[in-house]
């Protein structure tokens, strides 16, 4: 598939996450900062939906999306814009909650976009503040997992064994 | 962005993930992909003490990623692949329920590309 997601980790604190999308780039800014189009495609795992989505898509300005998924669970995500080029870039501190579990520290994302002849290249940066952090976002974003009740990764997992 | 869809996976892989997450622990797999080592092994390239070897191997087995026996007063360290592997599966899913977010964005950008002609209302 041409327009292979792909996920890499250039330095220790960054996850870096790349995406061709085939329209023009003022299109993708407009799907990725306008709410009621965010929330037409920025959902969770399958299950979930996005509940909140407020944007202030300025430099200084605030956001708040929240999602809410199977058996009452909840997790949102807010931070402030730092820089905002539209239609190519956006830099923003990011900070996500799990229920009642914060994560600790903000991480910065950074967002480019790229034209190329009508197609465009999303490039999605995520700075974490240690190297633990970063490695760390899976396995402690996993701990409270349990409570969710999504399960159907167990399901495959054992159908695999 | 990333970590939105972190939070779910099973008990067994919060384990595998755990024991992934410090740097000691990856040396020590690295170490054990290539062979049995005991624990003097693998604690001497980490500049480790026995005990403190001993632990991060604990967390491995824990997570099932690497079998210890004793045979005498050795510890025999081998590394168990089936957690890795099934580690690995968890992170495709990861990456799968990004690409669907980005399949529904591919959706919204053709139905935006279509309307793009029209004057705005």
């Amino acid at each position: 598939m041409k327009n292979t997601l792909k996920v890499t980790t250039p330095t220790d604190r960054e996850i870096v996450v790349t995406r061709i999308f085939e329209a023009p780039r003022p299109l993708v800014w407009e799907a990725m900062v306008k709410p009621e189009l965010l929330k037409r495609w920025l959902f969770g795992p399958e299950g979930w939906t996005m509940t909140i989505c407020d944007e202030d898509v300025r430099v200084g300005g605030a956001f708040h999306w929240a999602w809410s998924g199977p058996e009452g669970a909840a997790m949102s995500m807010r931070g402030v814009y730092r820089e905002v080029v539209p239609p190519q870039r956006i830099v923003r501190t990011e900070s996500f909650e799990f229920g009642c579990d914060s994560q600790a520290g903000e991480q910065l994302a950074t967002i480019v976009l790229t034209e190329q002849a009508g197609r465009t290249l999303l490039t999605l940066t995520v700075l974490y503040p240690s190297k633990e952090a970063r490695d760390g976002t899976i396995a402690s974003g996993m701990e409270h997992g349990l409570n969710a009740g999504y399960d159907r990764l167990e399901e495959i997992l054992d159908a695999k064994a | 962005m990333l970590n939105l869809m972190v939070k779910y996976a099973s008990p067994s892989l919060d384990r595998v993930f755990h024991a992934l997450a410090h740097p000691a622990r990856r040396a020590m797999l690295r170490r054990l992909a290539d062979g049995e080592h005991n624990l003097s092994e693998l604690a001497a390239p980490l500049r480790m003490s026995f005990p403190a070897a001993s632990k991060h191997v604990r967390v491995l087995e824990q997570a099932r990623l690497v079998r210890r026996r004793v045979v005498g007063r050795t510890h025999v360290c081998r590394i168990e692949g089936k957690p890795l592997a099934q580690a690995n599966q968890w992170l495709e899913k990861y990456l799968a329920i990004w690409e669907a977010n980005f399949q529904r964005l591919d959706s919204l950008l053709d139905e935006l590309k279509a309307n793009s002609g029209r004057p705005e209302p």
